[in-house]
């Protein structure tokens, strides 16, 4: 029940993409949000979809899987759909029906958005699927390393990222456990109105919080324990390294920017 | 006691996320009867399967193939009541004491017949008997909070909110995992108790084959998601070959038994308790001394 959340969602299996250096994957997801935002027409988007499309395929993660991503985000959609369609004072009418009037302005920004939106989530998803959290830290923590000088703290950045995105699944799997207790003990987590499904949720929320501290504090100790106390000279198992691959996926993310400003300086 | 209506799982086997490079099948083709008044164990090594089939058994996991009867009836039949078949058979997780979460020990307990819908006097009676069945003392533990209590007696509390509910069968996941010797004593001789004096079937997942010995009545030994072996504890411990072949041990007792035997003493191949060791030695030190 609680398995369907693709999004921040590691699939562990190995290609191309999964290999790219995890700094090069994070410049190229930035990128390809920037474009997506560069584009002017549907012929644009064309070119993003197939991209995405083609780094799925490369990345041997299903497309359907990346859709998934998509699913807790539909009401969302959906609504800035509608607002962008209705709530726009565009001057073209398409059509007038008693207070609702359309516009070709609105149609077009209600299309840009939902889809602008769409990618949004769809280039990250990608970017979380192939790289695993614990590169995605050390992405991050590297792209950020030269703002330390101004006193940026770029590793416990990366380190508090790192034990977030950790402990996702080990809470989801508690979630599932305190979930299957309570029913066990007759609970009902899918009937009746928004306040009683609301009480229902406290047998559940109460341990989870209770355990979630409870892991804190043992991870706390075990750090320290560890003497671990900061980004500071530490040294690393695994050096990253950019690797011809790392070029060529930048040459292609590049090329797709250039191709989305091409296409929307002609229209 | 009822008429012997039985558990029976048909041709059971469960695949987690199905289709997905996270697939796997974590029981296969699991066929087996759990009859009134046993106490059965399932044993087994960590990912053989054993928790995935337990959760089978009220409901919450639903069966990729295969059906479980209770009482005759399919559990998994469209419009079947889970609620019922949860009345009738209660859980008892792994650790269940991180399940907790009222203000009160009393309150905690009172969950479960809460749920049932219960009138306020059923679920004080069955709350106070729960409480006793776990040996807490009503008045001096009902108010307080579940959380300032010790790791057994909180785990207790949490028993105690599953017998509320009065299944006739009890399922228990690892009962004593993480508790301290008396704490594991504690547990077993109430499961033992309401066994024999409550006339509930018990079904217990354990690692601990001395537990196992002492208590069950019956054994289900599980490997690789699968049943290899089903049988008293007699008939299973006399195997020690072919429990050794799947990284199960047998009792302290059957192991001392066979180095003796290698020794030269004449024992009984199947002798898995200390008390039937110790008798054994005695009379054979007996015959020894009048020889």
């Amino acid at each position: 029940m609680m398995k369907n959340i693709t999004m921040g969602q590691f699939y562990p299996v190995d290609s191309l993409v999964h290999r790219l250096d995890p700094r090069m994957k994070i410049i190229l997801a930035a990128m390809l949000i920037v474009s997506v935002f560069l584009v002017r027409g549907l012929l644009g988007y064309g070119l993003v979809l197939a991209f995405v499309y083609l780094s799925a395929r490369l990345s041997n993660v299903p497309f359907r899987m990346l859709l998934g991503g998509l699913k807790p985000l539909r009401f969302i959609l959906i609504l800035t759909f509608l607002l962008n369609l209705f709530f726009n004072n565009g001057q073209t009418v398409l059509l007038h029906w008693q207070f609702i009037t359309l516009t070709a302005e609105g149609l077009s920004t209600a299309v840009h958005y939902s889809l602008r939106l769409t990618f949004l989530v769809l280039g990250t998803s990608l970017l979380t699927l192939t790289t695993s959290p614990v590169a995605l830290a050390d992405g991050i923590e590297l792209l950020f390393g030269p703002l330390k000088r101004i006193h940026f703290p770029a590793h416990e950045l990366a380190m508090m990222m790192t034990i977030a995105l950790r402990f996702i699944p080990t809470l989801m799997e508690e979630t599932d456990k305190i979930m299957k207790a309570q029913m066990a003990r007759g609970a009902d987590f899918e009937s009746g109105n928004l306040i009683a499904r609301a009480k229902a949720m406290i047998p559940l929320l109460v341990p989870l919080f209770v355990s979630a501290f409870r892991r804190a504090g043992d991870l706390a100790m075990a750090m320290e324990a560890r003497c671990y106390h900061g980004g500071e000279s530490r040294t690393r198992l695994r050096v990253l390294r950019m690797t011809r691959n790392d070029y060529l996926a930048l040459g292609a993310t590049a090329l797709l920017t250039a191709l989305i400003v091409l296409e929307g300086l002609m229209v | 006691m009822q008429a012997a209506m039985p558990i029976e799982v048909r041709h059971l086997t469960h695949t987690y996320s199905e289709g997905s490079a996270f697939q796997a099948t974590a029981i296969r083709d699991v066929s087996l009867t759990l009859e009134d008044g046993e106490f059965v164990a399932v044993v087994g090594h960590t990912g053989s399967g054993k928790s995935t089939l337990v959760q089978h058994l009220n409901g919450l996991l639903t069966p990729t193939e295969g059906q479980i009867l209770v009482d005759g009836m399919d559990m998994f039949a469209p419009g079947a009541d889970k609620r019922l078949i949860r009345r009738k058979v209660g859980l008892v997780f792994q650790y269940p004491e991180y399940q907790l979460f009222e203000e009160t020990v009393a309150k905690d307990v009172a969950f479960g017949p809460k749920n049932l819908g219960l009138s306020a006097d059923e679920i004080d009676r069955r709350v106070r008997q729960a409480m006793a069945h776990v040996h807490l003392d009503y008045d001096q533990y009902a108010q307080r909070s579940p959380f300032e209590l010790s790791g057994g007696q909180m785990r207790r509390v949490a028993i105690a909110g599953v017998l509320a509910m009065e299944p006739r069968f009890l399922i228990l996941d690892e009962p004593t995992a993480g508790l301290d010797p008396m704490g594991r004593d504690h547990i077993l001789g109430m499961i033992q108790e309401l066994h024999r004096q409550g006339g509930v079937t018990v079904v217990m997942v354990s690692h601990s084959m001395d537990d196992v010995a002492r208590l069950a009545t019956r054994l289900i030994v599980m490997s690789k998601g699968q049943v290899v072996a089903a049988g008293t504890p007699r008939e299973i411990f006399r195997q020690a070959d072919m429990m050794a072949s799947i990284g199960l041990g047998v009792p302290e007792a059957a192991r001392l038994c066979a180095a003796l035997r290698g020794r030269g003493l004449m024992l009984p191949e199947d002798l898995y308790t200390l008390e039937e060791l110790r008798e054994h030695l005695l009379r054979l030190w007996k015959e020894r001394g009048k020889a």
